[in-house]
């Protein structure tokens, strides 16, 4: 008889998940929300006149394990300025087929331009796709941002874009705090 | 892809095709070819929180003669390319190839000696997956996107003329199957606006605009 119940026993416990909470996502329609800090797809960040934040100086291109970050530096001048300062970032590609998303050219970045995103959707069939160029990485205008190449309009020199980023940040806001 | 290539050309296939495409990617059956860490998040795929099941492919098949998709999990070593090779000549057509994570898409952080630079080296690959692992939604999304190319394959020699003649006459489509994202496809006024950013070119200005919206 005891043997008989504990059969019985177990099948209770399949049974009871019938009245149990579902947790399955319903991942297409209503996605998850990811952490806070996830490791999504990069961001090149603007300031807020829509400057590039990127001074082309290839820190995230050394940091990066897997070699997946290809940096082109160019000079900037007074009639083509992309970024405050001397240079900007002419080439800019980062290869999702290589990247591992493990943060090291965010913590490279000296200017905060180069932050991650939340998003995760990246799969393609093509490797050639897979290879993000600066169009692509670029955060778009906001109100009130203005298509580079133009001159600096949050100061005289680079200087002032550097010691306001706190109060400034442009498209990077919130990064600067974590 | 499969018995379709026999049919002589003149026979007409168009919905036909669309049945069949259909029956492929709704009864979408993986063999497991976990290798590494990516294997970890394809058994997770599996399970129930994220439940490939209802998309009607969670028999994970061990043998390669019942399976229809390859997912390749992990980094594909040297020793391990003819054994992958074979397995792929077991399946049967129609088959396709899912290469998961970056070490099987592009040899990832391994460029050395002992690693294959890409399954694409061994066997032709259908979907490239980046993320080191990439997580059980990313695989979702990467399945989910392959359905889409499924569907839009045409169907024998018939179709693939039925196909070139159509993209003669329309051009071929804004967006490619397989290249919107699965969240915006499966909602319908975030498709419309993927399809209209990708129109201008926009289309990951856009991801970026809905991301920071998001975060506020």
């Amino acid at each position: 008889m005891g043997t008989f119940m504990g059969g019985v026993k177990s099948f209770g416990v399949t049974f009871s998940h019938m009245f149990k909470k579902t947790v399955t996502t319903e991942y297409p329609e209503k996605p998850d929300a990811t952490a806070p800090r996830y490791h999504g797809r990069h961001i090149l960040n603007r300031w807020p006149d829509g400057l590039e934040k990127c001074i082309g100086c290839e820190l995230c291109a050394w940091a990066c394990p897997a070699d997946a970050i290809f940096v082109e530096g160019g000079d900037n001048t007074d009639d083509q300025r992309f970024s405050p300062g001397e240079r900007y970032a002419s080439n800019y590609q980062i290869n999702y087929a290589r990247c591992i998303f493990c943060g090291l050219c965010i913590e490279a970045c000296p200017t905060r331009s180069l932050t991650m995103s939340n998003e995760y959707e990246l799969a393609r069939d093509s490797r050639q796709d897979l290879i993000f160029t600066k169009e692509q990485l670029l955060a778009p205008l906001l109100p009130g941002m203005e298509q580079p190449p133009h001159a600096m309009r949050l100061g005289a020199t680079e200087k002032d874009y550097y010691l306001g980023a706190m109060s400034n940040p442009g498209t990077s806001a919130g990064a600067e705090t974590r | 892809m499969g018995l379709e290539e026999k049919l002589p050309s003149g026979v007409l296939l168009t919905t036909v095709q669309g049945l069949v495409n259909w029956t492929r990617k709704a009864s979408f059956w993986p063999a497991t070819f976990g290798l590494a860490c990516c294997a970890i998040e394809m058994m997770a795929t599996g399970a129930a929180r994220f439940d490939s099941g209802r998309f009607g492919m969670e028999v994970f098949r061990a043998s390669p003669r019942q399976a229809d998709l390859m997912i390749v999990a992990g980094r594909v070593s040297q020793k391990m390319a003819p054994v992958l090779r074979q397995i792929y000549d077991q399946m049967p057509e129609p088959r396709w190839v899912l290469s998961m994570g970056v070490c099987a898409s592009s040899g990832g952080m391994f460029n050395n000696y002992a690693i294959v630079q890409g399954v694409d080296h061994v066997v032709p690959v259908d979907m490239y997956l980046p993320g080191c692992p990439p997580r059980p939604e990313m695989l979702l999304d990467a399945i989910l996107k392959l359905h889409d190319k499924i569907l839009a394959e045409p169907l024998g020699a018939g179709g693939r003329k039925m196909l070139a003649a159509k993209e003669a006459r329309e051009g071929k489509p804004v967006v490619a199957p397989g290249a919107m994202p699965s969240s915006y496809r499966y909602n319908k006024q975030l498709r419309q606006e993927w399809e209209q950013a990708a129109a201008e070119g926009r289309e990951e200005q856009l991801r970026i605009e809905k991301w920071m919206e998001r975060k506020r």
